[in-house]
């Protein structure tokens, strides 16, 4: 069965920690990190596997820090 | 040999900038300079050449317009006059702070504040110390006939590009407003677009993918990088004083005393020389063509062999700072200046020399 | 630690769907965290690049927090004096009239010190794009008010709240342009959810379309957030945006095709 899948990878040393991303996500994928950066910002994070490659956050990050990947996959 | 013509100051401004190869003039009304922009509708460059003519709603957004064009390369200017100069300052600094080439032509009148429409030497300390914020220095040129405003106008766009730098064309209401013939040069084709791109390797006109990006400001946060442009242009400002200082001596060779005077002033003062050596006196005139960078050398060399110095200004005694600068002490130095529109006659200028350097 | 989620492998370059735009300089962005400016920059040059006319265009940064624009823009540009941007501009594309020109003008370099020079680029019909950031306030400076801060909206120089009487009113200058003859195309948008951010680039597109048509000045305003000078945080000031900047700066298409839209929102509602 295709099934449309997501990823997204998160420079997460240029994140802000502005949390934009979070909201603008349909499936909570994405969490601030405990951990912080060498600004010492909070970063985002993906949390699950729940991604579609929707883009949302991505277009929403004012930093541009977030890149998406899409593709069809087949599951048995 | 070009063509002859009769023309008020303004209209040779103009004239000569169409046949500069100029590509922009923004400029707003003020007497007693709007022959200039009123020269060029009429004359339709924009047909001509292809150069621009605006019209802008201030002084302040003229000399942005010439920043903006100047920062792509293009060969733009704008004229006014003293309250409308005042108004430049902030552009004018901006333009000295990205090293952007300009004209701006000052046909000034006297002040403080409105003052008058009569012709003044009062903007002399503005033209030439700074006028703006920020140590910075224009080349300041000072026409002392209509013949002069058209060639300054070719050699202020040398100039101009030449050093990066804001040239300011010092004239006044009487040179701007009175008719001389001049002869014009020939028409210099306007350079295309092509040939700006490869002469101006600085300038913001668009970046191919070849290239990285252009970035024309004034700005830089960092103190060391801020001194680092300051030092530079000090640096650009000393090589000017050594290779473009300009002026003009006449009767100086068998002179006891010299008149030192620019602009309208020179002219009186030469008027002023044949008088007073018809009466038996030995004077002769130094005239700076450039007022920044000042002849000084030139005018300490013979100052230093009189017995006395006038600096004639219609002002209160701006330019005499830089000749007592540059002679020092041990020759008398008065100063002899009308304000307020007032043109001193020779014959004024002859008893002033004779009452205050010769008797006094 | 990301990994452990992933099942499948698709971090493959042919598998992107999204990513920065090259023609972003890679260096980070000197603004606060979650300010629009980065949003709308981004989307800018993905106009560019999409149209393909990069090479030839020139803009034009303001003063304000935006005045370091020029460094993260990987296109030629010009840093112009507070406020004097649409004069700058209106030189260069009279100059270069087969280029593509904008300013990016925070509101009060556009609104206040920059008015006459808005108004009559505006008036005079000058083919180019001005993009109109408007937060209420100064942010660079350190949050003083604005020519567009609310009635009541605290900020550094108004820490009581804006006094109208005494500070007077909140000027909506795009409202203003719009009725200018000169002016093409108006627009409000904003960049703080995916779907606003989507229609900004595409009002920014449309803006960059009509310089190919010398119509006139296309004006795109984002109503945007400044979370350091609303004292919020980037989630509280958007939020804090759509309860009250929205109301008072009603998104949407304000002119199109050189037409006033009727619209009911337009009414002031104060």
């Amino acid at each position: 069965m295709a099934k449309i899948k997501g990823d997204i990878v998160i420079n997460t040393e240029r994140c802000k920690g502005c949390e934009v991303c979070i909201a603008a996500c349909p499936f909570t994928v994405i969490a601030m990190s405990k951990d912080v950066n060498s600004k010492g910002y909070h970063f985002a994070m993906k949390v699950n596997d729940e991604c579609t490659g929707c883009t949302n956050c991505a277009v929403v990050c004012p930093d541009g820090v977030i890149t998406v990947y899409r593709a069809k996959v087949t599951t048995e | 040999m070009g063509e002859l013509r009769l023309m008020k100051g303004n209209e040779a401004i103009a004239e000569a900038a169409i046949r500069a190869g100029c590509d922009g003039y923004f400029g707003y009304p003020i007497t007693p300079q709007s022959e200039v922009m009123e020269y060029l509708m009429a004359e339709k460059p924009f047909e001509r050449t292809g150069m621009v003519v605006l019209q802008a709603e201030s002084e302040t957004a003229s000399i942005n317009m010439v920043y903006g064009g100047a920062g792509t390369g293009k060969m733009v200017m704008t004229s006014s006059s003293s309250p409308g100069i005042s108004l430049m300052q902030e552009g004018i600094s901006y333009m000295a702070g990205a090293e952007l080439p300009g004209l701006i032509v000052n046909v000034v009148r006297g002040g403080p504040g409105l003052g008058t429409i009569q012709p003044s030497q009062a903007d002399y300390f503005q033209a030439v110390k700074g006028g703006g914020h920020g140590d910075y220095h224009m080349l300041v040129l000072a026409p002392a006939s209509v013949q002069e405003m058209c060639d300054h106008v070719k050699l202020g766009f040398d100039l101009a590009f030449k050093y990066r730098t804001p040239v300011m064309i010092l004239s006044d209401g009487a040179i701007g407003q009175m008719m001389e013939k001049v002869v014009l040069f020939d028409q210099i084709p306007r350079r295309t677009d092509e040939q700006i791109i490869e002469q101006c390797p600085w300038a913001s006109n668009g970046r191919p993918a070849s290239r990285d990006h252009h970035i024309i400001t004034s700005l830089d946060l960092d103190p060391a990088g801020q001194e680092r442009v300051n030092l530079k242009l000090q640096a650009k400002y000393k090589t000017m004083e050594e290779n473009e200082t300009r002026y003009e001596e006449i009767n100086c060779e068998d002179a006891e005393y010299i008149f030192v005077a620019f602009g309208l002033a020179a002219r009186i003062c030469q008027k002023a020389t044949d008088l007073a050596r018809a009466k038996g006196i030995k004077v002769g005139l130094f005239r700076p063509i450039t007022l920044f960078p000042f002849p000084a050398q030139e005018v300490a060399f013979i100052g230093n062999r009189v017995k006395g110095i006038l600096v004639v200004e219609m002002n209160a005694g701006q330019m005499i700072e830089d000749v007592k600068l540059s002679v020092g002490c041990r020759v008398k130095i008065e100063h002899y200046g009308r304000f307020g529109g007032i043109i001193p006659s020779p014959d004024e200028v002859v008893r002033a020399l004779e009452k205050q350097i010769i008797g006094g | 630690m990301e990994e452990q989620f992933e099942k499948i492998e698709i971090r493959k370059p042919e598998n992107i769907v999204y990513k920065k735009t090259d023609l972003l300089v890679d260096r980070p962005l000197s603004y606060c965290p979650g300010c629009g400016h980065g949003t709308v920059h981004r989307m800018l040059m993905e106009v560019l690049e999409e149209m393909n006319i990069y090479e030839k265009t020139i803009g034009v940064s303001p003063v304000g927090c935006s005045v370091l624009a020029y460094d993260f823009l990987n296109i030629d540009m010009i840093g112009a004096a507070h406020g004097r941007a649409p004069a700058v501009a209106t030189a260069v594309k009279r100059l270069w009239p087969d280029h593509f020109v904008f300013t990016y003008q925070g509101d009060g370099d556009l609104a206040a010190i920059g008015t006459a020079e808005t108004i009559h680029a505006c008036n005079r019909g000058e083919n180019f794009t001005i993009i109109f950031i408007n937060n209420g306030i100064y942010g660079m400076t350190g949050g003083q008010m604005a020519p567009t801060t609310l009635p009541g909206m605290r900020s550094s120089t108004s820490p009581y709240g804006r006094d109208v009487p005494t500070m007077g009113h909140p000027l909506k200058i795009t409202e203003l342009v719009a009725q200018l003859p000169g002016v093409h195309f108006v627009t409000r948008q904003a960049v703080h959810t995916p779907g606003n951010v989507r229609k900004t680039k595409k009002a920014l597109r449309k803006a960059f379309e009509l310089q190919k048509e010398n119509k006139g000045v296309a004006f795109v305003e984002v109503v945007s957030n400044c979370n350091s000078g609303w004292k919020m945080t980037p989630v509280q000031a958007n939020k804090w945006m759509e309860e009250h900047m929205f109301p008072f700066y009603p998104l949407g298409d304000i002119k199109v095709d050189g037409k006033l839209v009727e619209k009911k929102e337009m009414v002031d509602k104060e």
